[in-house]
């Protein structure tokens, strides 16, 4: 079994771990984001409310969910010790740099990445934390359902604050620089970049960083302007 | 009529590889027809004459093919044009008065041995740890005895134009070697005479590049940007797909 640490340990296995961690979260972005689209639902958040029951308690969900967390870790923490080691590798940087051939994001994936988390560390506080183990949010009865927690008043009073506002929307801009070079480059790592399919996967790409975030945003400033008393 | 043109030159000089270097400005007179290392020589000469020590720097075959000229021309491996090494570049480029600031490549992996000279030396074991291929001795085979497909042939030609100049590790913000190592090992494992040992090569080299210390791919494409000889990002995809089919398939190396 020494191979498996062999390659894991090598540069294209710790790529690899990259490339695999990020495809997995950029379809859990699908799923996240098709899920919170029902805080746009007007039925006093009965949907929201319900589908948030679902998710926690759902088993299988479950699994994955865990799964999920495990490569977030996985990908900021390897994210994270490449970025270290390049920048060991790289030693002492240019008196006059001439980059204007390469793009902001594909040389700040680290950086963008790192406030990403710290994003993710604040929403989860937010809501995930102050559901599941606090006594916070309040209980709503719905038809076929247990007691559940009130997730949706909890969110309606976080987006009425215009700085939570702003730090979502902050946190989706550095979400968008950080897909527009991800998506495409784990393709790449992966050995898949081909005449045929690879301007495909680099349109894909551009508009998946620009309307998965976007779609994200609606939600904060749709209860900030419309929902807000 | 060529013109004659005053510029300065701003240039990294390190006594050796344990001293630590700083930058000294000299002006020198050049002539737009020259090339960049033709403009370095008359700079030298100058030194000379004021019983200075010349600016060492690395040069051969001074017609683009050997890859020896290695310095980092405003920000740039090879200086701002594409496609060209530095001794293709002419001073034609530049403007009168200009300052050009030229420092030696930066990598942990390429030591400053002095002034705009480093160690290359990493990309010899490199090479070398991709061994053989196993072809018969003796007579030299007919042409296209072996036949191989246009564009493979044309893909591998491709890589091979690489001279291993390490324009790419210079370029690299990460100061992976990761282009010219697939360029290496995409030109042999593109071909038929490359097929015996594929699994066993990219193992090999990229075991190799990663014991010297560079840096890791992050797919930026400064390296394919600054490649003298236009070696295209598609070879460090060849080179993922054969590292990972040869881990999951081939003997341990």
């Amino acid at each position: 079994m020494k191979w498996i640490i062999t390659f894991f340990s090598s540069s294209i296995g710790k790529k690899l771990l990259m490339s695999l961690t990020g495809l997995f979260l950029i379809l859990f972005l699908v799923v996240h984001l098709i899920g919170n689209l029902q805080l746009l639902k007007d039925d006093g958040g009965e949907a929201f409310n319900t589908y948030a029951y679902m998710m926690t308690h759902n088993p299988l969900i479950k699994i994955v969910a865990y799964g999920n967390y495990f490569f977030i870790i996985l990908h900021a923490f390897v994210g994270i010790s490449i970025a270290l080691y390049n920048k060991g590798a790289k030693g002492q940087k240019y008196a006059v740099s001439n980059s204007n051939k390469t793009t902001w994001a594909s040389k700040n994936m680290a950086l963008l990445g790192t406030l990403i988390l710290a994003f993710i560390l604040i929403h989860m506080g937010d809501f995930w934390f102050k559901m599941k183990f606090t006594d916070e949010l309040g209980m709503k009865s719905y038809e076929g359902f247990p007691e559940v927690r009130d997730l949706y008043t909890r969110v309606s009073t976080a987006f009425s604050q215009l700085w939570i506002v702003v730090v979502y929307l902050i946190g989706m801009m550095v979400l968008s620089f950080h897909l527009w070079h991800g998506f495409q480059s784990a393709f790449q790592t992966l050995g898949l970049n081909h005449k045929k399919y690879t301007p495909l996967i680099k349109s894909v790409g551009k508009a998946y960083a620009i309307l998965i975030p976007l779609g994200f945003a609606v939600i904060p400033i749709w209860y900030f302007l419309f929902k807000t008393m | 009529m060529s013109a004659d043109m005053n510029l300065k030159i701003k240039v990294w000089r390190q006594k050796n590889n344990k001293a630590s270097g700083s930058f000294e400005t000299y002006p020198v007179v050049a002539n737009e027809h020259m090339s960049f290392l033709e403009m370095l020589d008359v700079l030298n000469e100058g030194l000379i004459n004021q019983k200075k020590e010349p600016i060492a720097f690395e040069h051969d075959c001074r017609e683009g093919i050997c890859g020896t000229c290695s310095m980092v021309i405003n920000g740039q491996p090879h200086g701002p044009s594409s496609g060209t090494t530095t001794c293709q570049l002419h001073m034609r480029h530049f403007k009168d008065g200009d300052i050009i600031v030229v420092e030696p490549y930066r990598a942990s992996a390429f030591p400053v041995l002095k002034d705009l000279a480093v160690d290359r030396s990493a990309f010899d074991r490199i090479i070398q740890a991709g061994g053989y291929i196993s072809v018969n001795a003796g007579q030299a085979p007919d042409g296209n005895a072996i036949p191989i497909e246009k564009g493979r042939a044309g893909q591998s030609f491709e890589a091979a134009a690489c001279i291993g100049c390490g324009a790419c590790v210079a370029a690299c913000p990460n100061g992976s070697a990761m282009l010219f190592t697939s360029a290496k090992i995409a030109h042999l494992g593109h071909l038929p005479q490359g097929e015996v040992e594929s699994n066993k090569r990219p193992q090999a080299m990229v075991a190799q590049m990663d014991k010297e210390g560079f840096g890791m791919c992050s797919n930026i494409g400064a390296c394919e940007a600054e490649c003298p000889k236009e070696i295209k990002l598609e070879n460090i995809a060849f080179m993922n797909r054969s590292y990972l089919k040869a881990v999951f398939s081939g003997e341990e190396v």
